[in-house]
């Protein structure tokens, strides 16, 4: 969610959320369309998502981030998402979690989930968000060769030219 | 050891055991891989003893290019992704942008999502169970599942001009209504399709060499399928009873009585049928749909200022006339809500969801798309480990991985 | 000669008077084998193609081998991204001649709709294409179509030796839209494209604070 939202923040009552407020001080967290989203500081992440984790959320759907650079009223760079689900409750829980840069850094979700382990590769490669603890953290997607994080909104879509620059070949190298 | 060679070498060159192993490359040009998908597999004469993936050879920027079109836009760069059933795309990602919207569709529109959507699925199954055969051997198999997937092409382009990358639903409704043509040519094929159905199972289901080849091959346990972040058939035939359109039930499915085949073994074997099974019970879904499909309108109202208005409605009311100047006029458009929502649907290969961030205006500032493909490779070198070559080829094939959807 | 004086010989039913080229170009053309070079969904139409419905193997395509080695055609189908074209130029090097390829679909002719950072914008940038297939994806009959016209092309140009391959005159380099010197420093700034992207957009681009 956008550090300043600007529509309805209505407190959540779900389990997931009622039990990350209870156990930790000073948590942000609103509700959107049914959707619970807690903000959770990128020191107390690894706990927090223990906590779930062993509350019975088994399911971790999703790890993505946005980089807010171009975004009105937005105070962080770059905003985690982890999506999680409890397979017996079918609940779902968003937790976010807001790092700057230089050295954008949180700790790795794959000692809890192994599912992280290439989500959080995805995100390394195309937004440059370290996960300290990751066992393999390379390029997934990308070449190991490119140097740029391309989701970033700083590089252009149509790139810096890496695309134009292979060897031609024509019919006499047949 | 009695495999060292006779010759004068001197003792400490004695084989050890890592040097039996050595180094294949499959993929990523490899008929079996699917299109590109590449894995270095570490091989012990035929067993894997460890599969590295590689993926990323398809990765296109689909992400950014999502924060560049609008959401009638990107729907046609989501036809892109899963290309096996294009219209489950269409319909996930539309539903994600109505979510974030918070439109209500009318039951005309849910209808016919739920029957393209089911339409898809089956087609996707297919496909999958196709491959599988082809890659096992049984060529047979895999023209009867092309040659029904040209049926349910046809009937597509019959609905909206395209056999596949459809691009068919609009934010607020769909692009063109369902005629009575098409209908007719849905309960043909609900009339053929039983049989061959029928048929391509007698070919497979207690075919010997199938069951060798996939039955105890690629076995993942409840746990690790929950773990690992698996969804859809993959998980379903782990054991784990999760389908999004029983558990948080979207378009219409609430009003159709289906059941969701479900496994335990977790092996090659128990995917083939599951998929099997699920294409009958989307047969009843799609059969239940066609006869109870509500009349009325199929876009929402001119008042949620989404869907464009009629022609009638354009040059008779006044409201029409508006909303079709505010909706058409590039640097107006339909008001988005600076807010985040994530909204998933029951594709045919497992969780298919978007988390859009939008930031007020048509063109999403953060399109993610979760992809269940991703999960489905990572766990891959699990399954594989200790299996022979040609084993391989049967479980990549049984995880329905598609290389568009896994790279976006 | 006899024969020059006597313009109306006839010859017997089983006896063909030809070039050789003409004979090699009418052997290879009605038996070309796919190298499918299938990447995304332009690869399901290839494959549809191939199925029932509509046969490739109508017009001697019979094969879809997956060895370069065995393969004469190599259609490349779908879009072709910056990870893959070295391992699209090395399959390229291991056919062996005579060889020719078709780029199906607007992706790999053109980049199609991937205007963007990884995708190749058109494989006639790296590879020599013969024949391009538009459409995304391209019906099954238009690829049939490419397939009949390639062997239109190879019955009028082909020689036996393969000398038509020798003359570099006949692929022309495509250049980019924009040129620059050195194309790893191009900014946005300089690409007219992308300004006129951004000068359509409704905020402007600063960073918030």
């Amino acid at each position: 969610m956008p550090t300043a939202p600007d529509s309805d923040t209505a407190q959540p009552r779900s389990r997931g959320a009622t039990l990350l407020q209870s156990r930790f001080e000073g948590l942000t967290a609103s509700t959107f369309r049914g959707q619970d989203r807690v903000v959770v500081p990128a020191e107390q992440l690894a706990e927090a998502m223990a906590l779930l984790r062993d509350e019975g959320f088994d399911l971790l759907v999703d790890v993505s981030c946005v980089d807010y650079l171009e975004y009105r009223g937005a105070t962080s760079r770059f905003g985690l998402i982890y999506l999680l689900a409890d397979t017996r409750t079918n609940e779902r829980l968003t937790v976010r979690c807001f790092v700057d840069d230089p050295e954008p850094t949180v700790p790795s979700m794959v000692p809890l989930w192994e599912a992280a382990n290439w989500l959080e590769r995805e995100v390394w490669d195309l937004f440059g968000i370290r996960f300290s603890g990751h066992p393999d953290l390379r390029r997934l997607v990308m070449p190991q060769e490119f140097t740029a994080h391309p989701l970033r909104k700083d590089y252009p879509l149509q790139g810096r030219g890496e695309r134009h620059n292979f060897p031609v070949l024509t019919r006499d190298h047949s | 050891m009695s495999l060292a060679p006779p010759s004068a070498e001197p003792a400490s060159s004695v084989p050890r055991s890592e040097d039996y192993l050595w180094t294949l490359n499959f993929g990523p040009q490899h008929p079996a891989t699917h299109t590109t998908l590449r894995l270095v597999l570490t091989l012990e004469g035929e067993r894997v003893v460890d599969a590295m993936p590689e993926m990323g050879y398809l990765h296109s920027g689909f992400e950014k290019i999502g924060e560049h079109l609008s959401f009638n836009q990107y729907v046609t760069v989501t036809d892109r992704m899963n290309y096996i059933s294009p219209m489950a795309n269409n319909v996930a990602w539309h539903h994600a942008v109505e979510t974030l919207l918070g439109l209500e569709l009318t039951p005309r529109c849910r209808y016919i999502r739920t029957i393209v959507a089911e339409l898809a699925r089956i087609s996707d199954h297919l496909l999958c169970n196709g491959a599988v055969g082809l890659d096992t051997g049984a060529f047979t198999f895999f023209l009867y599942a092309f040659q029904q997937r040209e049926v349910i092409y046809d009937i597509f382009e019959t609905l909206c001009g395209a056999r596949f990358t459809n691009s068919y639903t609009r934010v607020g409704g769909v692009s063109q209504d369902i005629t009575p043509l098409v209908i007719e040519k849905i309960r043909g094929f609900l009339k053929t399709f039983p049989k061959t159905l029928a048929d391509m199972e007698r070919l497979l289901n207690r075919n010997r060499i199938f069951v060798d080849r996939t039955k105890g091959v690629g076995v993942l346990s409840r746990e690790e399928a929950i773990a690992r972040g698996t969804s859809g058939p993959v998980a379903r035939a782990s054991g784990v009873t999760r389908d999004l359109r029983k558990d948080e039930p979207y378009l219409a499915y609430a009003d159709f009585d289906f059941q969701v085949p479900c496994a335990t073994a977790g092996d090659c074997y128990a995917r083939y049928l599951v998929r099997m099974a699920e294409m009958r019970e989307s047969m009843r879904i799609v059969e239940a749909a066609v006869e109870n499909l509500p009349a009325g309108e199929v876009d929402v109202g001119i008042a949620q200022r989404t869907a464009l208005p009629t022609k009638q409605q354009v040059y008779s009311t006044i409201e029409g006339t508006i909303s079709h100047f505010e909706l058409s006029m590039s640097n107006r458009g339909f008001e988005v809500p600076c807010e985040e929502s994530y909204a998933a649907i029951e594709a045919p290969n497992g969780e298919l969801g978007f988390y859009i961030v939008g930031d007020g205006n048509e063109t999403a500032y953060r399109a993610r798309c979760r992809p269940p493909s991703l999960l489905h490779f990572a766990v891959f070198p699990h399954l594989i480990r200790g299996h022979t070559l040609s084993d391989v080829v049967a479980v990549l094939g049984s995880l329905n991985i598609i290389a568009a959807e896994l790279d976006r | 000669m006899a024969m020059s004086t006597q313009p109306n010989v006839s010859l017997p039913e089983n006896v063909v008077v030809s070039r050789l080229d003409s004979l090699a170009n009418w052997c290879r053309k009605n038996s070309l084998w796919p190298m499918p070079f299938a990447t995304a969904c332009c690869g399901i139409e290839l494959m549809a193609t191939g199925a029932a419905k509509h046969d490739l193997a109508r017009f001697g395509a019979e094969v879809f081998r997956f060895s370069p080695r065995q393969c004469d055609l190599m259609i490349v189908a779908g879009r072709v991204v910056m990870k893959m074209l070295p391992v699209l130029q090395r399959i390229w090097l291991q056919m062996s001649e005579p060889k020719w390829c078709i780029s199906m679909g607007a992706c790999a002719s053109t980049g199609g709709v991937f205007d963007t950072y990884a995708v190749v914008q058109g494989i006639d940038r790296f590879i020599p294409v013969d024949m391009y297939v538009p459409g995304c994806p391209p019906r099954p009959e238009q690829l049939i179509q490419a397939i009949i016209d390639l062997q239109d092309k190879i019955q009028q140009e082909g020689t036996i030796t393969g000398r038509e391959f020798e003359t570099a005159s006949r692929q022309l380099r495509k250049r980019a839209l924009v040129e620059h010197d050195d194309p790893l420093t191009i900014d946005a700034s300089r690409n007219p494209v992308v300004q006129r992207r951004l000068a359509a957009e409704r905020f402007s681009i600063t960073p918030p604070g």
